[in-house]
């Protein structure tokens, strides 16, 4: 360290790092103020369309998700539903591509469609002076779109391409491998289809999926925004008076439970970086245990402050980032842990991981460690909930799951009421670390010898 | 349009504050933008200024190396901080009630930032897998904000990798990040934003109470990075052993932000009628209609729009198939440049372009985070946060004629061109 020199031109970091009047105390937290929660409606249309509004008006826009369960058994469905979700605003009877994203940016909207194997969602938001148009859009797509040959067929080549630009991703490759591993050849894992299965699709057979699918029957519609809750049932009934069908959207079937086991490490060679990935069964937000499981989800690694960061991150290095975090599935929940590690530390880092998980079961959150996890819980649902965008998230999600939509605000005090026993109880039953299964993609040259050493690792 | 009202002070050491009220839900959000940014590094240090982002978090003279994270979202928050060209920033969106500890922490670090030799190494580790994760081990990683600048820039501060090569990470020293820290984090060189819930006279009070005795330090001066504009076309090839594509990424000069906002918005526009959308005009002519590429993108700044000062540039990318030509690509590229020089755009592409404007500032608005950090931003680089509130109206008003003229100016004997080459086999089945 720098001696005072006469041609010091800084502070030594020691210098800086110190005041005369010294360490000051943390200041306490203030009260928390308690809004009431926003108006809101819920009600199912005459064409078994569920409809959740709720009226936030922060800034003058509305907030949109749909949801539509789009599940499919067949092999090909997956590929079919890809191209139907890229093409979905290509055209309709009264409007090519172009005039449909014209008419959406006059009025400042944009609207968006992606699919997974459960479900077709259709997302936007618009300037509330211009839901009429927005949604007449809207509208037009699901029961017009016209899924013309020349630009299903130019959208198929792109997506081919774009699939082969995603598979070179690594967390695609790792989420695949994942997929495969805890739930076999389920439909659920089937997340993209190949390059040649979506090469194959005629454009007939995407017109025809549309027709049996996307239907109002068993879907939600989630508004967000600045909104008239007098008026919106009769606008958007009005808007979407032609979406009408018969059928009931499509569920997808129960998935198998997660089973532990060992870990499967995937080569890719050459990669400087593993990903490291870990999964586990888990329980649905109904579940009596469930809050006391996600404070100890939070402790173990759920945020920065969490066991598993400050073990492999800020003291070892390891990584940039590791999560612990709920997916939710059709029917429940499983725990995803991941992290992406240097190819040289990989093992060290699945080692810390396990070594973890085994001490949250032996080694209970401690008071301070769950009050913290507390508030993190609850300030984050406040925080996810203040934007428009982020409310119209949130309920989507749980109208989605048939979850009662005051439970968002019922989970608070949730929280409050768990025990620090209920916590050292969930996290031995959930996080013990053979319940886990997972995969490490990376270069197996170089992992094959430390992960043998480890054990617990099926080297392909 | 939404009209927060802004109040502003500057402290006795230098600290200019904004404070923006806004009453609509319990939520606080604070920033501290510090006039540094990768621009600023020494040489022989690239990566230093988001290196020593990372070393603000690892603790201070009241706080151990854990207790910023446990405080911010022990007390139910978010934090994080990112490094740009010309700022680097710090902020946290906490439940209102959190509001007094949040600028305690901020103050903290601002005065006594404990840099030890320990959470220097640690966080070079740290800083080394970030770089694997987001540009060594993925396709297209850098691309183009670390790729294009050494292709178009000549000067060290505008050219070099702002994350970093490994061999300086490692280089750097406790004592360059002292240095560092007493040069360019003087509370004279930063803007403290408080936006959320709060009341505007006992903030202010806090403010004084947990930033006043900061100690003044000198501001230093900021050099200029100006460089002459290209007077050729320049050619770059960087080799992606990862990507399964070929790609281009195109980049020009603007005029200076800050001197010709006027100027500068009729890139930014124009970066919109070319790209934003199915209605606009790359993806109609290149995605859509002669299939040349698979996708195509264009705007102002490495990350974002009026994110710098002067130098700042335009770009185009496009990740295209291998079956097609690069010299096709870039043909059609410049003929609907050369369209809109010469026809300007239609009026209704202007008013669209205003509209998708006018909504995402009010999406941005309703996000208490992007907000304050836009308020900072440019009370810093323009001196006036308000700007963010008015990017809608003085988008509106630039005219057909300004755009032709800045599609003019994007000439190809003027300009940067970066390709990208696979390596990589062409992914599965095709």
């Amino acid at each position: 360290m720098n001696t005072a020199t006469s041609n010091a031109t800084h502070r030594s970091a020691e210098e800086i790092g110190r005041t005369e009047t010294g360490p000051r105390p943390l200041p306490e937290l203030g009260v928390a103020r308690l809004d009431d929660p926003p108006q809101r409606l819920d009600v199912v249309l005459a064409n078994g369309l569920r409809l959740v509004a709720v009226r936030q008006a922060t800034v003058p826009m509305v907030e949109m998700r749909m949801s539509i369960p789009f599940a499919g058994d067949s092999d090909e469905h997956s590929a079919v539903a890809e191209l139907l979700a890229t093409t979905m605003l290509t055209g309709t009877e009264q409007r090519d591509r172009i005039l449909m994203d014209t008419d959406l940016a006059g009025v400042g909207a944009d609207l968006h469609t992606i699919v997974d194997p459960e479900r077709l969602r259709v997302s936007g938001s618009t300037l509330s002076s211009g839901l009429d148009t927005f949604l007449d859009v809207v509208s037009d797509a699901l029961t017009s779109a016209a899924y013309r040959d020349a630009e299903v067929l130019g959208e198929r080549d792109r997506l081919a391409e774009r699939i082969n630009v995603a598979r070179s991703q690594p967390r695609v490759i790792a989420r695949e491998a994942l997929q495969r591993q805890r739930f076999g050849d389920h439909p659920y894992t089937r997340e993209m289809p190949s390059s040649a299965e979506v090469l194959t699709v005629d454009p007939a057979v995407v017109r025809q999926l549309h027709r049996a699918a996307v239907v109002p029957n068993g879907s939600t519609l989630v508004l967000v925004g600045d909104i008239d809750l007098d008026k919106i049932v009769e606008t958007v009934t009005k808007a979407l008076a032609g979406w009408t069908s018969d059928r009931t959207a499509s569920v997808l079937s129960p998935l198998p439970l997660v089973r532990g086991g060992d870990l499967l490490l995937v080569d890719r060679p050459g990669a400087v970086q593993s990903q490291i990935r870990l999964s586990a069964q888990a329980i649905t937000r109904l579940d009596p245990r469930f809050p006391a499981l996600q404070l100890a989800n939070v402790v173990f690694g759920g945020y920065f402050s969490s066991r598993l960061v400050e073990n492999i991150r800020e003291d070892k290095g390891y990584t940039y980032s590791a999560h612990s975090s709920f997916e939710y599935t059709p029917q429940g929940a499983v725990l995803d842990i991941d992290a992406d590690t240097a190819s040289e530390v990989t093992a060290a880092a699945v080692l810390e991981m396990r070594y973890e998980l085994g001490r949250i079961g032996v080694v209970p959150p401690t008071s301070e460690e769950l009050e913290s996890a507390r508030e993190y819980l609850i300030g984050s649902l406040l925080i996810s909930t203040a934007s428009q965008g982020g409310l119209a998230g949130t309920l989507s999600a749980l109208a989605a799951i048939d979850v009662p939509l005051d439970w968002l605000q019922r989970h608070p005090d949730r929280l409050r009421e768990v025990t620090s026993e209920q916590v050292a109880v969930a996290a031995r039953e959930f996080f013990a670390p053979t319940a886990f299964t997972g995969v490490v993609v990376g270069d197996a040259e170089t992992l094959a010898a430390p992960l043998r050493a480890l054990g617990g690792v099926a080297l392909s | 349009m939404v009209d927060h009202q802004l109040h502003r002070f500057t402290l006795p050491n230098g600290l200019r504050v904004v404070l923006a009220p806004d009453d609509t839900a319990p939520v606080v959000a604070v920033s501290v933008h510090y006039d540094v940014g990768f621009r600023s590094e020494p040489e022989g240090r690239t990566g230093f200024a988001h290196l020593f982002e990372h070393l603000m978090f690892q603790g201070s003279e009241s706080l151990g190396k854990l207790a910023h994270f446990r405080h911010v979202q022990g007390s139910g928050g978010t934090f994080n901080g990112s490094t740009h060209q010309d700022y680097t920033d710090y902020f946290e969106m906490l439940p209102s009630a959190a509001l007094e500890r949040a600028l305690f922490l901020e103050a903290d670090r601002m005065r006594a930032p404990k840099l030890t030799e320990e959470n220097l190494r640690n966080q070079v580790d740290v800083v080394k897998e970030e770089i694997r994760l987001n540009v060594l081990n993925r396709p297209y990683g850098g691309f183009p904000w670390i790729l294009l600048p050494p292709v178009l820039f000549d000067t060290f501060p505008n050219a070099h990798n702002g994350y970093g090569d490994f061999t300086d990470l490692e280089q750097a020293s406790v004592d360059d990040c002292a240095a560092f820290f007493d040069t360019y984090y003087a509370p004279s060189n930063a803007v403290l934003t408080v936006a959320g819930h709060l009341d505007v006279e006992r903030t202010t009070e806090l403010v004084h109470r947990h930033f006043g005795d900061v100690p003044a330090r000198p501001t230093p001066v900021r050099p200029s990075f100006a460089e002459p504009a290209p007077t050729t076309e320049l050619r770059g090839t960087h080799v992606d052993a990862h990507a399964p594509l070929p790609a281009i990424a195109v980049g020009y000069r603007v005029p200076d932000p800050v001197v010709d906002l006027e100027g500068y918005l009729a890139y930014v526009v124009l970066s919109q009628v070319l790209s934003d959308g199915d209605s606009s005009r790359l993806p109609h002519r290149l995605v859509h209609g002669e299939a040349l590429a698979i996708e195509v993108g264009a705007g102002c700044g490495l990350f974002q729009p009026l994110d710098t000062r002067d130098p700042d540039l335009f770009s185009a990318t496009i990740i295209h198939s291998g079956d097609v030509e690069q010299a096709r690509v870039l043909a059609a590229f410049d003929e609907e440049l050369a369209i809109v020089a010469a026809e300007g755009p239609h009026v209704d592409e202007l008013a669209r372009v205003t509209a998708r404007w006018t909504a995402a500032l009010h999406g941005e608005h309703d996000r208490l985070i992007s907000r304050t950090l836009a308020y900072g931003a440019f009370e810093l680089l323009h001196g006036r946060a308000e700007l963010s509130a008015e990017l809608p109206e003085l988008i509106g008003r630039v005219t057909v004629d300004h755009v032709a003229e800045a599609a003019k100016n994007l000439r190809p004997d003027a300009r940067a061109v970066l390709t990208v080459e696979p390596t990589a086999s062409a992914g599965d089945a095709l």
